[in-house]
C-alpha cells in the first residue's frame, strides 16, 4: 500500500472535518439534519472566490502567490469576505425558512424536508450562476514536497492541514470553556430550560450558524484550493459530513473532527485497494457500521 | 404592592383545547402562596405559562405594574422570574458549577462569584464537587441545585413546581426548610405542591386548580379540614365522570 | 394526432410518479417516515425488472427473458426487501437518521449503477428492456394510448388497494402510530414493527414504479436516478397533499406539468448555448414551491381527509 494514502485522506479528512463540526452544532442546538449544509460550503467557495476576483479588480498585486504557496494575499482577505456573505446567506435562510418552522413548532422531520427542499434550490442556483463548468482559485502549480516514507504533500496542503487543527482546537476551547460554549452546551440538552436560565436562546441558534457557516465557507475554500470548485462540491460532501458527524457523535467537535479524519483516511486506502470509482461508498458504509454497532458514535451519549 | 398578577389567563398546547381554562389571582410581594390541586389540573402548565415555556391564549399575566404576558422566558428571567420546573430542571450534561455560571451571567460581572460562592455556601452538598456532572447527582442533591440555580439571581418572584416531588421525607423537610428561609428574606413565592400537610405548613394562602379552573382561592386554614379538600378535588372527579 | 400520442405519453411519465408517490404517501403521509432516498428505490426497481426481462446479452450478467409481469413482481420484492434492512437499521432511532441513510442508500446504488458494468451496463445503461404492447411500436399513437391505460390501471389498483388497506385496522393503528406513539404503544401496537412494514410497502410501490417506467421507456441509465428524482416526488406528494392518495396523484401529474412546461419555456427563452445552465432554474422554482409549501399550506392542495396530521405543526412541544 501507498504511504502517500495517509497524507491524502489527512487532507481530506480535514475538510470533511471542518464541514461536520459546523453540521454537528447545528444538528445538536437546532436539532435537525440540516441538508443544507453540504451548499454552504459550496456557495462558501464560490462567494470567496467571487470577493477574490473584486479583490484582484482593485488591487492586481493581492493575486501574485505568496513563496511557498499557490495563492496571493488576496485570497486569506477574500476568505474573510467569503466568511461574512456566507454568514449573511445562512442567518437569511434561517430567518425566512427555519425559524418560521420552528416558532410554528413543527416537527423536526418538516424542517429537515424544508431543508432538503432548500438544498436543492442553493445548489441549482450556483449551477445557474456559475454553470457547472469547475474553476479554480489559482492556477499556479505547485511541486509535491517530499516528507518522508514516501509520502509527498504541497505547501498549501500542509497549511490547509495546519489551519484546521489550530480552528478545531480554538473551537473546542471555546465551547468548552467560554460563556457562549456554555450557553450552546446548555440549549442543546434543554432550550427550555435555557430560557429559564435566562439565555437568549435565539441569541446562541445566531452564534451557533454564525459558527457553522464559517466552518463550512474555510472548509468549502480548502477543498476549492486543493481540488476545484463545482456547484455539486458541497452534495458530494454531504454523506461524508454526516456520516463524520454521526460517527464522532452528534454534538461533539473533536468527534466530528476526528470522524472526519476517519473517513478521509478510509476514503483514500479504499481508492487504492478498491478503486476511486467507489469512494463514494464508503462513507456509506462506515455510517451503516456505526448505526448499527454504535449509534451514539465514538464521543456520543446514548439515547441521543 | 403586588409582585405578580394573572387575569383570565388561558394556556395550553393548543389554542383550541386550553388547558388553563381562565386563571385570575393577584400575589403581593414577600407572599407565599402554594397552588393545589389534582393530577393534571393544569397546575404545571400555568406556572410555564407565567414563565413564558408555554403559550398564552388569551388574558393577562402581569409582574408589578408591568405586563408580560408572551414574554419570552429569559427575558423574564431577566426581569427578576425564578422558575425552577418540575422536572429536567438542571443541565445534567454540565457540571454543577456551570449550572450556576450560566444563570449567573444575567449578573453584572463583579457580583457574579459573590453571588457564586453564597449558593455553595447555602448549599454545601454542591460545594463538595463543584465540577463534577449535574447528572450524578441524587434527586435531592438535583432539586438543590436546581433551587440554588433559581435563587442566585435574587428573583423578586420565585416559583417552585413540586419541588419536593420524589424526595425522602426527611429530604422533603429540608426542603422546605429552605424555603422557609427564602420566603423570609422577602421573597415572592409561588409554589406548586402535590404535599398538602408540607405545603400548607409554609404559606397563608391556597389557591386550589382543578380543571384549569380556581375552585379556591383564601386562608390555607380551612383546608387543614381534609375534608374541604377532599371535596374540591372530589367535585373535579364527579365532573369529569359526567362527561 | 401527435400532439395526442404526446399527450399520452405525458400522461404515461405522470402517472409513473404517481406510482412513485402513492409509495412515498405509505411512507410519510401516513406513517410519518421521510425517504430521501427514493431514487435508489425506483432505480433498483427498473434495474432488476430490466435484468430479469431483456433478451440476453454478451457483455453482462443476465438477460432472463422472462416476462414483464414477473419483472414487475421482482422488482417489487427487491424494493421490499431494501426498505426492510433499511427499516431495521434506523426505525428505532431518532426520524432524520432514516432521512441520513436513505440518502447514503440512493448514493451507493447510483454507484452500483455506475459502476457494476457486468450487471447494470454501467453508465450507458440497459437497452432493449420489452415494453408492453410492443408489437404496435410503429403506430405511436394506439402504442401511446393503451400503455397510458395499462399505467393507469396500475394506479387504479393501487389506489383502491391503498385506500382499502388505510381504512383496516393496520391502517388505523398506523396513523395512530404517527399522531401519539405512547398512546398508541399503550394500545398494545407495536410502532416499530407498524413503521417497518409500511416502509417496505412503499419501498416495493416505488420500485414498481420504477420497473413500470423502465418498460415504457425501453432503456434506462444511471443518470435517471439522481437525487433530482427523489426531489421531485417529494414535491409532488407535499404539493398534492401529504396523506391523501388522490392529492399524492394529482400532485404527480401538476408537477410533471410544471416540470414540463418550465423546460418547454425556457428551451423558448434561452439560446441553445445556454439552455443546459437555464435547466437548473426549473430546480430551483421545484425546490422554492417545496419550501413555500411547506411554510404557507403544509396540508398540500388536497389535505389529508381525516385530521390534519399533527406533525405538520402548531404543537409547540419544546420551543
Ligand atoms: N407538552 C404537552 N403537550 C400537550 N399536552 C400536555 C403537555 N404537558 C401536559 N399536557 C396536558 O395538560 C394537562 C395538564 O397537565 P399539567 O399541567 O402537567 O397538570 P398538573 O401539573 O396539574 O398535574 C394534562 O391533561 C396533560 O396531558
Ligand atoms: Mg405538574
Amino acid at each position: 500500500m501507498n504511504p502517500q494514502a495517509i497524507i491524502d485522506g489527512l487532507i481530506a479528512g480535514s475538510t470533511i472535518g471542518l464541514g461536520a463540526i459546523g453540521l454537528t452544532l447545528t444538528y445538536s442546538i437546532l436539532r435537525f439534519a440540516n441538508f443544507t449544509h453540504g451548499d454552504f460550503l459550496a456557495w462558501g467557495a464560490y462567494l470567496t472566490l467571487t470577493v477574490a476576483g473584486v479583490l484582484g479588480g482593485l488591487a492586481a498585486g493581492l493575486g501574485a502567490p505568496v513563496y511557498p504557496f499557490s495563492f496571493g494575499w488576496g485570497l486569506p482577505l477574500a476568505v474573510l469576505g467569503g466568511v461574512a456573505l456566507t454568514v449573511a446567506l445562512t442567518l437569511g435562510l434561517d430567518r425566512i425558512l427555519f425559524r418560521k418552522l420552528r416558532a410554528r413548532g413543527a416537527d423536526t422531520i418538516i424542517i429537515v424536508m424544508a431543508s432538503f427542499g432548500a438544498s436543492m434550490a442553493l445548489r441549482s442556483l450556483l449551477e445557474f450562476i456559475f454553470t457547472a463548468k469547475p474553476v479554480y482559485f489559482t492556477n499556479a502549480l505547485q511541486i509535491a514536497k517530499p516528507l518522508g516514507l514516501g509520502m509527498r504533500a504541497t505547501p498549501d496542503q500542509l497549511m490547509v492541514i495546519g489551519l484546521t487543527a489550530l480552528m478545531v482546537l480554538g473551537l473546542h476551547l471555546l465551547v468548552t470553556h467560554s460563556a457562549t460554549g456554555r450557553a450552546m452546551r446548555a440549549v442543546s440538552e434543554n432550550p427550555g430550560l435555557a430560557g429559564v436560565y435566562g439565555v437568549d436562546v435565539a441569541k446562541v441558534v445566531r452564534v451557533t450558524w454564525i459558527i457553522g457557516a464559517g466552518m463550512a465557507c474555510i472548509a468549502g475554500v480548502m477543498a476549492g484550493l486543493l481540488v476545484q470548485i463545482r456547484p455539486y462540491m458541497g452534495f458530494d460532501l454531504l454523506l461524508p459530513l454526516f456520516a463524520a458527524a454521526i460517527l464522532g457523535g452528534i454534538g461533539s467537535i473533536p468527534g466530528a473532527m476526528l470522524g472526519g479524519l476517519i473517513i478521509g483516511l478510509s476514503e483514500a486506502f479504499a481508492v487504492q485497494i478498491i478503486g476511486a470509482e467507489w469512494r463514494a461508498a464508503i462513507s456509506f458504509v462506515i455510517l451503516v457500521i456505526v448505526l448499527m454497532l454504535r449509534p451514539q458514535g465514538l464521543f456520543g451519549r446514548k439515547e441521543a | 404592592m403586588t409582585a405578580l398578577t394573572l387575569s383570565d389567563l388561558q394556556a395550553g398546547y393548543d389554542p383550541d383545547l386550553p388547558i388553563v381554562k381562565g386563571v385570575s389571582f393577584t400575589v403581593s410581594k414577600g407572599e407565599a402562596v402554594c397552588i393545589l390541586g389534582p393530577n393534571g389540573a393544569g397546575k404545571s402548565t400555568m406556572i410555564k405559562a407565567i414563565a413564558g415555556l408555554v403559550p398564552c391564549f388569551g388574558g393577562q399575566v402581569q409582574l408589578g405594574e408591568t405586563e408580560v404576558t408572551g414574554m419570552p422566558s429569559h427575558l423574564l428571567a431577566r426581569n427578576g422570574v425564578g422558575f425552577v420546573p418540575q422536572t429536567e430542571n438542571i443541565f445534567t450534561r454540565l457540571s454543577i458549577i456551570e449550572n450556576l455560571q450560566i444563570a449567573a451571567q444575567l449578573l453584572p460581572k463583579p457580583e457574579r462569584p459573590r453571588r457564586i460562592e453564597a449558593m455553595l455556601d447555602m448549599f454545601p452538598d454542591l460545594a463538595a464537587r463543584p465540577r463534577e456532572l449535574a447528572g450524578a447527582l441524587s434527586g435531592g442533591q438535583r432539586q438543590m441545585l436546581a433551587a440554588a440555580r433559581a435563587l442566585l439571581t435574587e428573583p423578586e418572584v420565585l416559583m417552585l413546581d413540586e419541588p419536593s416531588a420524589g424526595l425522602s421525607p426527611k429530604l422533603v423537610g429540608q426542603v422546605f426548610e429552605t424555603l422557609r428561609r427564602i420566603s423570609d428574606t422577602g421573597v415572592t413565592l409561588v409554589l406548586v405542591e402535590q404535599n398538602v400537610r408540607a405545603a400548607l405548613a409554609l404559606t397563608h394562602r391556597a389557591l386550589v386548580l382543578v380543571d384549569g379552573k380556581l375552585a379556591h382561592d383564601g386562608p390555607t386554614d380551612v383546608l387543614h379540614d381534609g375534608r374541604f379538600l377532599g371535596e374540591l378535588f372530589l367535585g373535579h372527579r364527579a365532573a369529569e365522570a359526567g362527561r | 394526432m401527435e400532439l395526442l400520442a404526446y399527450a399520452a405519453f405525458f400522461l404515461t411519465i405522470a402517472l409513473t410518479y404517481a406510482v412513485i408517490c402513492l409509495g412515498l404517501n405509505v411512507q410519510w403521509g401516513q406513517t410519518g417516515l421521510f425517504n430521501v432516498g427514493i431514487a435508489g428505490f425506483v432505480g433498483l426497481g427498473a434495474y432488476v425488472s430490466a435484468a430479469l426481462t431483456t433478451p440476453d446479452a454478451a457483455e453482462r450478467i443476465g438477460g432472463f427473458d422472462l416476462h414483464i409481469a414477473l419483472g414487475w413482481l421482482a422488482a417489487m420484492a427487491a424494493g421490499a426487501a431494501l426498505a426492510l434492512a433499511v427499516g431495521l437499521l434506523t426505525l428505532r432511532m431518532r426520524s432524520d437518521y432514516l432521512a441520513i441513510t436513505t440518502f447514503g442508500i440512493a448514493v451507493a446504488l447510483q454507484l452500483v449503477f455506475q459502476n457494476t458494468e457486468s450487471l447494470t451496463g454501467g453508465a450507458f445503461g440497459m437497452a432493449f428492456i420489452p415494453r408492453p404492447f410492443s408489437g404496435l411500436q410503429s403506430e405511436p399513437f394506439a402504442f401511446n394510448v393503451l400503455n397510458l391505460a395499462l399505467t393507469a390501471l396500475v394506479v387504479l389498483v393501487l389506489y383502491v388497494l391503498l385506500e382499502h388497506l388505510l381504512r383496516s385496522p393496520w391502517g388505523r393503528a398506523l396513523r395512530a402510530v404517527r399522531e401519539d406513539e405512547v398512546a398508541a404503544q399503550a394500545l398494545g401496537k407495536n410502532p416499530v414493527l407498524l413503521r417497518i412494514q409500511a416502509f417496505a410497502l412503499g419501498g416495493a410501490i416505488m420500485a414498481l414504479a420504477g420497473a413500470v417506467q423502465a418498460h415504457f421507456i425501453g432503456f434506462i441509465a444511471p443518470a435517471n436516478y439522481l437525487p433530482m428524482m427523489t426531489f421531485q416526488v417529494w414535491a409532488m406528494l407535499i404539493v398534492g397533499g401529504s396523506g391523501n392518495n388522490r392529492g399524492a396523484i394529482l400532485g404527480a401529474v401538476l408537477v410533471w406539468a410544471i416540470w414540463a412546461l418550465s423546460g418547454a419555456l425556457i428551451s423558448e427563452i434561452f439560446p441553445a448555448d445556454q439552455q443546459a445552465r437555464a435547466a437548473s432554474l426549473q430546480i430551483v422554482i421545484i425546490g422554492v414551491m417545496l419550501c413555500a409549501i411547506l411554510l404557507w399550506r403544509p396540508q398540500g392542495i388536497l389535505p389529508e381527509v381525516r385530521s390534519v396530521s399533527r406533525h405538520l405543526g402548531h404543537r409547540n412541544k419544546d420551543t
